[in-house]
């Protein structure tokens, strides 16, 4: 029979371990270190190839979301190992959706847990005693940036609704005398998934369903507020699979990159289906 | 089912204390309080355990179940005993320790007195009379037991036992539950940020997941206190726009 006698706890609480879980609590945070450190190596190299992020061949229009829009801007440096070299656009593109995954309410559980240990998982102890006493939580620099979630929002939607064109040009083909005609290829489906599932994922944001009706107090007041209920019901109904949405919405941009990389570098061929 | 069970109890108090095996005798339906209730008639009397309601209803039988807080009258003996027929059951660990599994939890009375309670302007009428779509909100809060299982389990508490600068899960969603109501006066904003502590709570969601009671506390509570607060102290814009029409009416 194990005996404990009071040792580190505070205010005479039991004198146990603090946490004594045998069930593989884990496996999550594991599956997201190793999900999200694949996408994010994933992710850098391909904003650094600056290539193969358009497919034109046989009529097709895919524009990878990574470098999407295509902006009339070059920048270079002069890097003193490799000479001169662009700026891949896909740097500065990138930044407007990484900030809204960063800070969005759903990953800061995720990464909180898995990467910081804070904690680890529900009744797990944070395994770095020394930083008990220091945690902050999201009080100071950096993560009481945080708090500006809503407007890596306004960035997303803005770069959700570009994604929605480069899905319609995905659907309109150009033919061998110039003209454009509707068309389907396995890509333009690969293109509407994405964008729907980015779509769900930005629009159950948490932000976005205090802006549109949970700020207020009393909805019966005016018929502004009734209107904003009826909308933050329905963002609320999105906003309960927030997490599924933020997970599938990952993984499709993810392939959707894949897919016009790999079109586009002739690792294989699109086939068209209409 | 398993004709027997072994409970592993933490037999002891705050200076001290050993787990100890006793052998119950299961029954269908038999839940851990019942196990525990078993022990007290047929093989210790001296085992201490807080209880009342035996429904899951009045929140005074929480406890760690295999190392997860939970209520020992909602919890199945067959859903928890491992390969070997062994259950582990310890006292909540965030509070100081009276005996056995009885925890002193009346820091979490002392931080509800600090809350104001809902302020009304005179110049409603009485009764009040309210819209379902106005009160459906905070119904969900209302449900709340407290049986203090999410502050057990929330590490800004357990782990790095902040109770001196945030109230915890609990009482962010009666915060949530006075400051969404449509009659409510108050400005807790203040509250919220500097003494209640919002800023330590990273929604890491371990309170919604204990919650006997499927209160979604992160979604539909802290997480909207977060936002009036970013946008009271954080919103650079509408703190501009504060600062040249003037802070509005509540």
């Amino acid at each position: 029979m194990a005996s404990y006698s009071a040792n580190s706890r505070e205010e005479g609480r039991a004198p146990l371990p603090m946490e004594n879980r045998e069930l593989d609590w884990w496996l999550m945070p594991l599956l997201t270190v190793v999900v999200l450190t694949l996408f994010g190596v994933y992710t850098t190299f391909r904003a650094f190839e600056n290539n193969y992020y358009l497919y034109t061949k046989n009529g097709a229009n895919y524009l990878s979301p990574f470098y999407s829009p295509l902006l009339p801007i070059a920048w270079s440096l002069h890097l003193p190992l490799f000479g001169l070299k662009m700026v891949s656009p896909a740097i500065y593109i990138l930044i407007f959706p990484l900030a809204f995954r960063l800070t969005c309410y759903y990953y800061r559980k995720a990464y909180y847990r898995s990467f910081f240990w804070d904690p680890p998982a529900c009744a797990v102890a944070e395994p770095r005693a020394d930083a008990r006493m220091k945690y902050t939580g999201e009080r100071k620099f950096p993560f009481i940036l945080q708090n500006l979630h809503r407007y890596a929002f306004y960035a997303a939607v803005v770069i959700v609704i570009i994604l929605w064109k480069d899905t319609v040009d995905a659907f309109i083909w150009t033919g061998p005398d110039g003209s454009h005609h509707f068309g389907i290829g396995v890509g333009s489906i690969v293109f509407l998934v994405n964008i729907i599932l980015l779509s769900l994922y930005t629009f159950s944001c948490h932000s976005w369903r205090h802006l549109i009706g949970g700020k207020h107090n009393c909805y019966s007041c005016s018929c502004v507020t009734r209107s904003s209920y009826g909308i933050w019901k329905k963002v609320s109904f999105l906003n309960h699979n927030h997490a599924l949405w933020a997970w599938v919405s990952m993984l499709s941009v993810w392939f959707t990159d894949f897919y016009v990389m790999a079109v586009a570098s002739g690792m294989f061929k699109d086939i068209r289906i209409l | 089912m398993r004709d027997k069970v072994t409970i592993r109890l933490f037999r002891g108090n705050a200076n001290g204390g050993t787990e100890t095996d006793y052998e119950v005798t299961t029954f269908p339906g038999m839940v851990v309080l019942d196990a525990i209730h078993q022990i007290q008639g047929t093989q210790d009397s001296t085992v201490a355990c807080r209880w009342n309601c035996k429904a899951a209803k009045c929140g005074s039988c929480s406890a760690e179940i295999n190392g997860r807080p939970r209520l020992m009258c909602k919890s199945h003996v067959e859903d928890f005993a491992d390969s070997n027929g062994l259950i582990r059951v310890h006292p909540l660990k965030t509070f100081p320790l009276i005996k056995d599994l009885v925890t002193d939890v009346s820091i979490n009375y002392r931080t509800a007195e600090k809350i104001p309670p809902l302020t009304v302007s005179e110049d409603i009428p009485r009764p009040f009379k309210m819209q379902q779509i106005d009160v459906e909100r905070i119904q969900e809060f209302r449900k709340c037991i407290e049986c203090f299982l999410c502050q057990d389990v929330c590490h800004v508490l357990r782990d790095h036992n902040r109770k001196d600068g945030y109230f915890g899960p609990r009482f962010m969603i009666k915060i949530a539950a006075l400051s969404m109501h449509p009659l409510d006066t108050g400005n807790r904003l203040r509250q919220l940020k500097e003494e209640g502590g919002i800023g330590y709570c990273n929604i890491t969601k371990c309170c919604e997941e204990v919650c006997p009671e499927h209160i979604h506390l992160t979604d539909n509570g802290i997480i909207p206190l977060k936002e009036r607060v970013a946008d009271y102290y954080y919103d650079p814009l509408k703190i501009l726009i504060r600062k040249i029409v003037g802070p509005k009416k509540k």
